[in-house]
């Protein structure tokens, strides 16, 4: 399939961030509409589950559903939390739609709001996001100069504040609820759910929380209607992804395909296939936490469902291309080392064991490694599943498994005997 | 005891106002007495717990949770070279031995003179352009072990090249 580009659309102007410029090009059009229109909040729900939006962060739950559970009467405030705190290894797409059009992800921030009756919004961004910061802190200025956000806005008395948090360095406060610590001042450690965010979020109020792609793809919505919308992705999964290619790939960068494109297509035909004319290894196809891919498994559609039927995820959407040169042990330690430095401590399997796999990988890298070590990590990978807080130590263990039984061969041959 | 500057007790101020409680300024007030004392030591922790009102065990809970703010002092210029796969599988390694050479310290140190500190970190998001670094707020992409000797000079201008001679450019 070609790029059918949606979020990515007006990334080639480089005078996107300018909000003459980008309103030139139509946004806050649906803005200005839901609010002349006024348009029922309920109706913009309706139209963003008929949309089929899935949430772009890596779990893929619908966005619409989502919303729908916050309560309508609620005497507390509401929060909207903006996941952009883009730490999954190998991803690199919210990047792109901070920097490059922060006026769609406002525009959708402000139909979000305004669909689910909340008033101040907070974007979470990764602490080493200065670039990002910037350009959305001055579009944030530039749309309250133009009365697009701030109070009373365009006469509707709608009032909507957003607010930029930075976060300090560490991949956890991605996870949604260690996300909602961090915002509130603590250490990134998950909570227990239930209760969910949409009834006890942020403050102890009801709060949604979407990553950057999910919300820049609202206005969209919006403006093609939710059916439309819908059309361009499999039954599932509406619309389009921003799909990353790292690592070897001859084409490297970001594809804006329908949903259920193939692995296979984006990476050769998209992409370029590998760099140099040299063999494909493999392919890990939605960030680190998500489980490799052999070259004669790459036919797949690109949509939620599919990619967990094919033994993987489809994550955030980021695939990293390994050449024929790299060798799966040393990546095997480098994403351990990830995990293990990543994990927040709070439960002991994640925290014990993340390290321990991280060792273990280190020793089978330096060449020191047993045959036992592999069946060790096969044994005790399931042990994350299920006995901690929040999914990172599975984040790990799903790959690590995928590595080891996928390329034991490589993996033996780094053992003396 | 060092003290904050009155304008940025006053950011420090209004960032407590602008959030539904106070504690949720920690982040933020936490960056901000960073950036002028260049670290977050014992004593730093102990101003913002004053500035803003809150228990110094809640601070310290807080800043040593974060790798960004440093305990020990970094160096004027803060090189964080990212050591994530897409970057390894395209050279982060030499990149950081290159760095390494040249500046005479090891990953996590500062150089004698309190100019440049290396550090490793994880994935920075922009893998497509990899290997990729950041020098204090300013990114760095498709780096090269010129582009390094680049970056460096342009720093310090002064530095002696001689002890950058060493194997580096011999391969
Ligand atoms: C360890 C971990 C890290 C995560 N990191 C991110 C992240 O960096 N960005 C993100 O949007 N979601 C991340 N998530 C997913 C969030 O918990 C959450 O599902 C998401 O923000 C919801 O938004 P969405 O429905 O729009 O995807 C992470 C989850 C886990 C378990
Ligand atoms: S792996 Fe280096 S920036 Fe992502």
């Amino acid at each position: 399939m070609p790029e059918l580009k949606l979020v990515s659309k007006n990334f080639e102007y480089d005078d996107q961030p300018d909000i003459k410029s980008a309103m030139s090009r139509g946004a806050y059009q649906q803005w200005k509409r839901v609010l002349s229109e006024k348009i029922p909040p309920e109706d913009i729900i309706e139209e963003v589950k008929t949309a089929k939006l899935r949430g772009q962060g890596g779990a893929g739950f619908p966005a619409g559903v989502k919303w729908g559970f916050v309560p309508k009467d609620s005497p507390k405030p509401k929060y909207l939390c903006v996941n952009a705190d883009e730490g999954e290894p190998g991803t690199f797409k919210d990047r792109a739609l901070l920097e490059k059009d922060p006026h769609q992800l406002l525009e959708g921030i402000a139909i979000t709001c305004y669909a689910v009756g909340i008033h101040t919004a907070f974007i979470y961004m990764r602490g080493e996001f200065y670039e990002p910061q910037r350009i959305v802190q001055d579009a944030i200025d530039q749309a309250k100069k133009e009365g697009l956000l701030g109070e009373n806005i365009s006469g509707s008395g709608f009032n909507l504040e957003v607010i930029i948090h930075m976060g300090a360095g560490a991949y956890i406060c991605g996870e949604e609820t260690a996300l909602l610590n961090s915002l509130e001042g603590g250490k990134g450690w998950p909570r227990l759910k239930p209760p969910f965010p949409a009834l006890v979020g942020a403050f102890n109020c009801p709060t949604v929380i979407n990553n950057v792609e999910t919300i820049s793809g609202v206005p969209h919505i919006l403006r093609m209607g939710g059916e439309e919308f819908a059309k361009i992705g499999t039954e599932k999964d509406g619309g389009t992804k921003l799909f990353g290619v790292s690592g070897h790939a001859a084409k490297p960068g970001l594809y804006e395909l329908p949903m259920g494109t193939s692995l296979k297509e984006l990476i050769y035909d998209h992409a370029g296939g590998v760099r140099d004319g040299k063999g494909l290894k493999a392919v890990i196809p939605g960030g680190s936490s998500t489980p490799i891919l052999k070259p004669d498994e790459l036919d797949i559609p690109l949509e939620f469902e599919a990619m967990m039927d094919a033994g993987t995820m489809l994550g955030s959407g980021a695939a990293v291309v390994l050449d024929e040169t790299v060798s799966i042990p040393q990546v095997f330690m480098v994403m351990s080392r990830f995990y293990a430095h990543e994990s927040c401590g709070q439960c002991t399997p994640c925290r014990e064991g993340c390290t321990w796999v991280y060792k273990t990988a280190k020793k089978i890298a330096e060449g020191n490694g047993q045959p036992s070590d592999l069946d060790l990590i096969l044994d005790i990978a399931p042990m994350f599943n299920g006995t901690t807080v929040c999914p990172l130590g599975a984040a790990l263990a799903a790959p690590a498994v995928a590595m080891v039984e996928k390329f034991r061969d490589e993996f033996l041959k780094l053992m003396k005997n | 005891m060092r003290t904050l500057s009155d304008s940025t007790r006053q950011q420090a101020q209004a960032l407590m106002e602008m959030y539904p409680t106070k504690e949720a300024a920690m982040l933020p007030v936490l960056h901000l007495a960073q950036k002028e004392f260049g670290l977050i030591d014992d004593e730093a922790e102990q101003v913002v717990a004053e500035v803003m009102g809150i228990s110094p065990v809640s601070v310290r809970e807080t800043s040593r949770f974060y790798f960004m703010y440093h305990h020990h002092p970094v160096g004027k210029y803060h090189l964080q070279v990212c050591q994530n796969i897409s970057c390894t599988i395209m050279g982060a390694e030499t990149i950081l031995d290159h760095i390494k050479r040249r500046l005479g310290i090891e990953a996590e140190e500062r150089t004698e003179d309190g100019l440049f500190s290396v550090e490793r970190v994880e994935c920075i998001a922009c893998c497509d352009r990899g290997p990729a670094m950041l020098v204090n707020d300013k990114l760095h992409t498709g780096l090269t072990p010129d582009k390094i000797d680049g970056i460096i000079k342009e720093s310090d201008p002064e530095r002696k090249l001689d002890h950058m001679q060493s194997e580096g450019n011999k391969e």
